[in-house]
């Protein structure tokens, strides 16, 4: 099995997506007490690209089937497209299936689902909605894949002549093909932007409804957001319209709005071009919107850092909505859904936590924010769940029936020093425990404890940590504030400025079939306690912090004695 | 489905004339779908959270039955048709109107190439989606009242979902045909295929819910064959 992982991540990482592979390279170095492939042990930097997921769902499907190391049969001599065959069959036919009829071996651990090349159903075309892709616009895709699902992209690993014969094969699986040349619309130049245009862009956005799938906000909250199902009735999320470096057909302007004018077929995202024709907006404002749908993500995709840095104030935040979160550069933390220990997920609806930190000497705040299309439990979200249920409960025990309430997970080993393995990113181990934070939505609980494994934890006598949450139009908002020196530092790892210490996050949406195993986690990050500055005047008061909280132990623990002796006497 | 009770009565009635049609010459199969028993509860729908449909319509209509009439069937020639010169498709669009966030009528049927006009008497966005196999389906939108749009359709297909994904609730079904032989049941339950050859056909008669039904008609070749279909609740 090593071997074949190994292959997955190479060729995963050959593609240049480098975010996750990171991530799997720490979890497999971990799982597998091997070093990680050469290139990344090498110490290089890896190239900063736009992060993106689907490197895991390939690990998923080498890890369980292993696809990767196909050996290729030998190609037929003078057959018509004897290479397009050989070439999907090696490389397209595990998840897309031998006929195309998207039922691969892997195809029932993914959502969304492989492509059935059967119906000619194309999401990302320049052709108006119902016609077929140009022999273009699938190039297109195989060459860059589609963001944000299981579909990898090629370049690099099919050269231009063998991208074509796939393409002259996989068309032979649908008789649409035969003989037709589908043309591509014409779209115009998109006009100067302005400020005022994003505006429009808004308020066309709001005209058009597409607050009704996408949500205020554009997170993919929608009202309608939960009842969603493609052409194969497999549920589908409407997209998170804040995240356009997961988008299918990729994140400019221009490609957005081809997008609203093509719609994408096969799933309930529709075209826009007929409101033009009918003159019930301009085609100039399908451009503001296309606009203004690109300025609600950031200019450059995110990248993660492995340093979550903590800033020293003077007075922490009080909640989540404090106004002082906002001089704080949130860091951006990819979470993937949770393949390793049964049950997996290959389903998560949680795609990223950002994670902002301060400290002023005696606590540790931490404003957690990510984006969940529901509040859980919410009964509009019922038939979703069941849905999920049918697509998703293949071969590891079913999802639960009932949704559970939504979760973040915050974890530390329980003792830390660089020159020590960091425990399991998973949970920990009973060798190497981690301790945990675990928050619910359920009650607005956070208990404190320690773990030794995904989904076994033990909780603290006490905890340390106050929180406060809000859920607002697709986002909670979670702020942990936590003694930098624990009462009990047994059980709980002690933070001391100046000292990375390793931290990692684990996120669950109940509505979506999610409890503390299924779910999206993360590899280890670290977050920094600045030292406050000038040393002299701060190094002091945190020595105090440390010596006055140990002699409030010692004073505690003298009481205690006392009154113990006390109560002998009496009793 | 399965439970759906077959209760035909064919007559013949000779020389009743024919009637006019895509084809002016030919026999004519006409008649009636029944309901018998009580009708089973249509699905409560809730619109409360789309104000400009809000209350119109508390259930579903898929199943209508009127005085013992069922409507919404579709009913026409499965087989027997001679192999004949190629009807060319009627200019007249069938229309599906989208009011109150339901469709109507919700069972359509259209010739290859005959236009569909689909229009929104609502103030609000729907979707029309089609998914279909044979023909190429796709998915546009309607944001504003008033807006039509029209498409038309190439291959023979029955029963072709229609939704709207802003609205869960909105189902509608698409039946597209290669010959003129099709009717869609009004709230009288009535219909008639027109302009048939002298022959004996089987003819379906089909209900989203309740099924299908075939019978074999002999046509003759002027006049009218009647046929009445009758459809039970599954127990
Ligand atoms: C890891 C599984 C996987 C492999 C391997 C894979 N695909 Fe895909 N592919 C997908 C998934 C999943 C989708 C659908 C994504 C969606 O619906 O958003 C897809 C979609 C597509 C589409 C549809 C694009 C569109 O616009 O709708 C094409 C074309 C395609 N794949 C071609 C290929 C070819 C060619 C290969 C082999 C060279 C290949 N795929 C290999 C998973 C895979
Ligand atoms: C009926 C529900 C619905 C409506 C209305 C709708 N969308 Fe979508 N939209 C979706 C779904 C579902 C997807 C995700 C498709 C997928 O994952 O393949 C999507 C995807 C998108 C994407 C991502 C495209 C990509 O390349 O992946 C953008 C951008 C978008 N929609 C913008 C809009 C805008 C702007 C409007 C209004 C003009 C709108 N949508 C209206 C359901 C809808």
């Amino acid at each position: 099995m090593t071997d074949r992982v190994r292959a997955g991540l190479r060729t995963s990482c050959e593609r240049g997506r480098w975010v996750p592979e990171r991530a799997l390279v720490r979890q497999w170095r971990e799982l597998d007490d091997g070093a990680a492939p050469a290139h990344y042990s090498a110490g290089r930097d890896p190239p900063a690209r736009e992060p993106d997921l689907r490197p895991l769902c390939i690990l998923a499907f080498v890890v369980v089937f292993g696809v990767l190391a196909v050996p290729v049969a030998p190609a037929q001599e003078g057959a018509a497209n004897a290479r397009g065959k050989e070439l999907y069959d090696k490389w397209c036919a595990e998840c897309h299936g031998e006929t195309g009829a998207g039922d691969g071996a892997a195809a029932t651990h993914m959502l969304p689902r492989p492509r059935d090349f059967t119906r000619a159903v194309f999401q990302i075309r320049t052709t108006a909605s119902g016609e077929l892709a140009t022999d273009d616009d699938l190039r297109r895709i195989i060459d860059e894949g589609m963001p944000g699902t299981a579909m990898p992209g090629w370049r690099g690993r099919l050269n231009a002549a063998d991208r074509d014969a796939v393409i002259a094969y996989l068309k032979t699986f649908s008789t649409f093909f035969e003989g037709a040349t589908p043309q591509p619309i014409t779209l115009g130049r998109a006009p100067r932007g302005t400020a005022e245009g994003i505006a429009e862009g808004r308020a066309v956005f709001e005209k058009l409804e597409c607050f009704k799938c996408h949500g205020e906000l554009g997170r993919g909250d929608g009202q309608s957001a939960p009842t969603l199902t493609d052409d194969w009735d497999q549920p589908i999320h409407a997209a998170d319209l804040s995240e356009s470096w997961n988008f299918n057909g990729g994140s400019t302007v221009q490609q957005i709005y081809t997008r609203l004018r093509t719609g994408l077929d096969g799933t309930p995202m529709p075209s826009f071009s007929d409101a033009i024709d009918a003159n019930v907006i301009t085609d100039e404002q399908l451009w503001r919107v296309a606009r203004y749908v690109r300025s609600l993500s950031p200019e450059e995709p995110p990248r993660p850092r492995d340093v979550i840095r903590a800033a020293v104030v003077a007075r922490l935040p009080a909640g989540p909505e404090d106004s002082a979160w906002a001089m704080v550069e949130p860091a951006y933390v990819p979470l993937v859904g949770q393949i390793v220990v049964k049950p997996r997920w290959f389903g998560p609806a949680v795609t990223a936590v950002w994670v902002q930190a301060l400290h002023d000497g005696q606590t540790l705040a931490l404003r957690l924010t990510w984006h969940d299309r529901s509040s859980s439990p919410d009964p509009a979200w019922d038939e979703w769940l069941g849905r999920m249920r049918d697509a998703m409960s293949d071969g590891d025990a079913p999802v639960a029936a009932e949704q559970g309430p939504d979760r973040l997970h915050v974890q530390f080993p329980v003792r830390w020093s660089d020159d020590v393995e960091r425990p399991y990113f998973l949970g920990g181990s009973a060798r190497r425990p981690v301790s945990l934070w675990r928050w619910s939505s359920d009650g607005d609980m956070l208990q404190e404890g320690t773990s030794t494994g995904l989904g076994r934890f033990t909780p603290a006598a006490a905890g340390n940590a106050t929180h406060s949450a809000r859920y607002d139009r697709g986002e909670w908002a979670l702020q942990v504030s936590r003694p930098l020196v624990p009462a009990d530092s047994a059980a709980a790892i002690p933070f001391m400025p100046g000292r990375a210490i390793p931290i990692a996050f684990f996120a669950a949406d109940g509505s979506n079939g999610e409890d503390d195993v299924r779910g999206a986690v993360s590899a280890w990050y670290a977050v920094y306690l600045d030292v406050p500055a000038p040393p002299r005047v701060y190094v002091a008061p945190v020595v105090a912090v440390l010596v006055s909280a140990g002699l409030g132990l010692l004073v505690v623990r003298e009481a205690q004695k006392q009154a113990g002796r006390l109560n002998r006497r009496e009793g | 489905m399965k439970h759906v009770m077959l209760s035909a009565t064919i007559l013949t009635v000779g020389l009743l004339g024919s009637a006019a049609g895509p084809m002016a010459q030919g026999g004519s199969v006409t008649g009636t779908v029944k309901f018998s028993g009580t009708p089973p509860a249509n699905p409560k729908v809730d619109m409360s959270d789309e104000a400009a449909c809000k209350g119109k319509y508390p259930t579903d209509p898929v199943i209508t039955v009127t005085g013992g009439n069922l409507q919404n069937v579709l009913v026409y020639v499965k087989s027997g048709l001679p192999a004949g010169p190629k009807v060319t498709a009627p200019t007249t669009p069938v229309v599906v109107d989208q009011e109150g966030c339901l469709y109507h009528p919700r069972t359509l049927a259209v010739m290859a190439g005959q236009p569909l006009e689909i229009r929104n008497s609502d103030p609000v966005l729907h979707n029309i989606k089609v998914v279909a196999k044979k023909n190429r389906g796709f998915n546009i939108s309607q944001p504003a009242k008033g807006m039509k749009t029209t498409r038309t359709f190439t291959a023979q297909e029955i029963a072709i979902p229609v939704a709207c994904n802003v609205h869960g609730w909105m189902h509608a079904n698409l039946n597209v045909f290669a010959h003129p032989f099709f009717a869609v049941t009004g709230a009288d339950g009535s219909f008639t295929l027109k302009g048939l050859p002298a022959g004996t056909y089987e003819v379906e008669a089909w209900h989203e819910k309740l099924g299908t039904q075939t019978m074999s008609v002999a046509v003759p070749a002027t006049g009218s064959a009647a046929a009445t279909f009758t459809f039970k609740a599954g127990s």
